[in-house]
């Protein structure tokens, strides 16, 4: 799903934010990627957003070199992967329903159809009775969680996420890993940067380390039994319903 | 588990475009309705759009109206042929018939020195004050009219002839002013469009700058749109829809300015028209005027916008 090779990314001050970092990601991985502030998490996720472009090196995701990616063109590219936001970057002028059904409305897509996969996107954070409401009379944790909503919206294969619970406390925290790991199940591919490294040992997923800009660990997890996909909130029905 | 097999159809909708149709009317009525939440910054801009439309439009209907006065006067060629003080009321008017019959006359009025001065009597306002004159200054006069077929030139010719006959004092022209009004006329006209153009620049301006703050507000909204996915059309097309709400209102604005400026002037022109025995009524922006000057506003609405947001979205990009 995610290929990189040989990425550096150095900034016009001179500082090296990624240097010849290869990795890849399958489709249908949950992957982690850790590292102190600075080591080049956000870095990495700007490139695959194509916020960023690579200094030297090659991005491939899904298949689609990102060098070919024209700027005309990054507007389509982007609608094929969520993100979601440390700050959660919500449009507070609307309410939580224009939130969420923004990609749809971006992609043109018809009302009714709109409106019914904007509902099964807030069912799957469970925030469906609060669709109404504007995003600032809600807790932060349930403004990541629309956040969420809007970056799963149009049901992207690829999902990334800065930070997601970097404002949130650790129950919150679990909460929205959760969230994430049942579009896993449904095979969506999911690249989290997170610091949080007592969360992530919970969830048992594949870890990349990365320091300085470079690769320092890349290790797969056993998936911990008490978190095994269907243990985890004890329902095996398709959640995209 | 895999997606559900919905989720891999194609989106049905009723037609590309009437999905258009309707993205563009919700994006249209999305922009009136943020417009319409600030009711007070959106009037003051619209009303200013709306004085510097009314302005030309009002100096435009003063020139259509004035040509339309003078229009009454521009068939009546007369000459007024000023006899001679020798020349008795006879002489006069065996004159009279004589030019009556040339083929380049239509006809020939004589205004005797008594009704002329029975005529400045009451018109003039001196009144009883002419009586203590000793003798009647006036000349017999003859009015004459030429006929329709005359040319230019053959109206000169005439305007000669009578001057040289042994009879005439001189003769005048009673029309020559309305020519000359009528070049003054087409300089002011032409004054009022170069000035209409620097206006529209003006409105040009004024919305590129409205516009320009309101994306620079909402400079959040934008980067976060852009994350998601929005193309630069996308994000533009609010503002552009501003801009012509901004030119519309403005337009109609400036209609109902001029219309209240025709309306004020109503009993002022009646009473004028009164003194001239009636027949002028003041004219007002015919339907096509006042579509072009709706359009114009919206036009220059258009522009304004389409100017500050290709400028300043293409600046905006996701951090």
């Amino acid at each position: 799903m995610i290929s990189i090779t040989d990425v550096t990314k150095r900034f016009p001050g001179g500082q090296e934010a990624l240097r010849s970092l290869t990795m890849h990601i399958d489709k249908g991985e949950m992957v982690f990627v850790t590292g102190h502030s600075g080591a080049g998490k956000s870095t990495l996720l700007r490139l695959i957003a194509l916020i960023e472009r690579p200094t030297s090196g090659q991005v491939v995701v899904d298949g689609q070199n990102l060098r070919r990616v024209s700027r005309r063109r990054i507007p389509h590219y982007r609608r094929q992967i969520g993100m979601v936001f440390q700050d959660h970057r919500l449009l507070y002028d609307r309410p939580v329903f224009d939130n969420v059904a923004l990609p749809l409305v971006i992609a043109g897509v018809g009302h009714r159809e709109a409106a019914r996969k904007v509902r099964a996107s807030l069912d799957q954070v469970g925030l469906l009775h609060k669709e109404r409401q504007h995003p600032e009379t809600l807790s932060t944790g349930e403004q990541q969680r629309v956040g969420i909503a809007r970056a799963i919206v149009s049901r992207p294969k690829l999902l990334i996420a800065d930070e997601p619970t970097g404002n949130l406390d650790p129950d919150l925290s679990l909460e929205v890993m959760r969230i994430f790991r049942r579009f896993n199940e449904v095979g969506v591919t999911l690249l989290i940067a997170s610091h949080d490294i007592a969360l992530i040992d919970q969830l048992g997923c594949r870890r990349i380390a990365l320091e300085n800009g470079t690769l320092a660990a890349d290790e797969e997890d056993d998936i911990v039994a008490e978190y095994a996909p269907g243990a985890m909130y004890g329902r095996e029905e398709d959640p995209w319903r | 588990m895999k997606p559900t097999p919905d989720a891999l159809l194609p989106s049905k909708s009723s037609g590309p475009l009437a999905a258009w149709a309707i993205r563009h009317l919700s994006t249209l009525i999305g922009s009136l309705g943020r417009l319409a939440r600030q009711p007070g910054a959106t009037l003051m801009t619209v009303m200013v759009i709306a004085v510097t439309l009314a302005l030309p439009a009002a100096m435009h209907l003063v020139v259509k109206n004035a040509r339309a006065m003078s229009g009454n006067w521009e068939n009546a060629l007369d000459f007024s042929m000023y006899l001679k003080p020798g020349v008795s009321l006879g002489d006069a008017e065996r004159l009279r018939a004589l030019i009556a019959q040339r083929a380049d006359v239509e006809q020939v009025q004589l205004i005797s020195a008594d009704e002329a001065l029975a005529e400045f009597k009451a018109q003039s306002g001196f009144g009883s004050a002419i009586d203590y004159l000793a003798e009647n200054p006036l000349p017999h006069t003859l009015v004459v009219r030429p006929a329709p077929t005359n040319t230019e030139a053959s109206v000169v010719l005439l305007n000669e002839e009578l001057a040289n006959l042994p009879q005439t004092d001189f003769v005048q022209v009673d029309t020559e002013w309305v020519q000359r009004f009528l070049a003054i006329l087409d300089i002011v006209q032409r004054a009022i469009g170069i000035g209409a153009v620097l206006l529209g620049a003006a409105i040009i301006i004024i919305i590129g700058n409205t516009i320009r703050l309101d994306i620079e507000n909402r400079r959040d909204e934008i980067e976060v749109t852009k994350l998601i996915g929005a193309s630069n059309a996308f994000v533009r097309r609010p503002f552009l829809y501003s801009g012509l709400w901004y030119g519309l209102g403005g337009g109609l604005l400036a209609l109902a300015l001029v219309g209240y400026g025709l309306y004020a002037l109503q009993p002022a022109v009646a009473r004028l028209s009164g003194l001239y025995g009636g027949g002028f009524e003041l004219l007002s922006l015919g339907l096509r005027e006042s579509l072009g000057i709706v359009a114009v506003g919206v036009l220059l609405g258009l522009s304004g916008s389409w100017l500050a947001a290709a400028r300043h979205m293409r600046r905006i990009e996701p951090r």
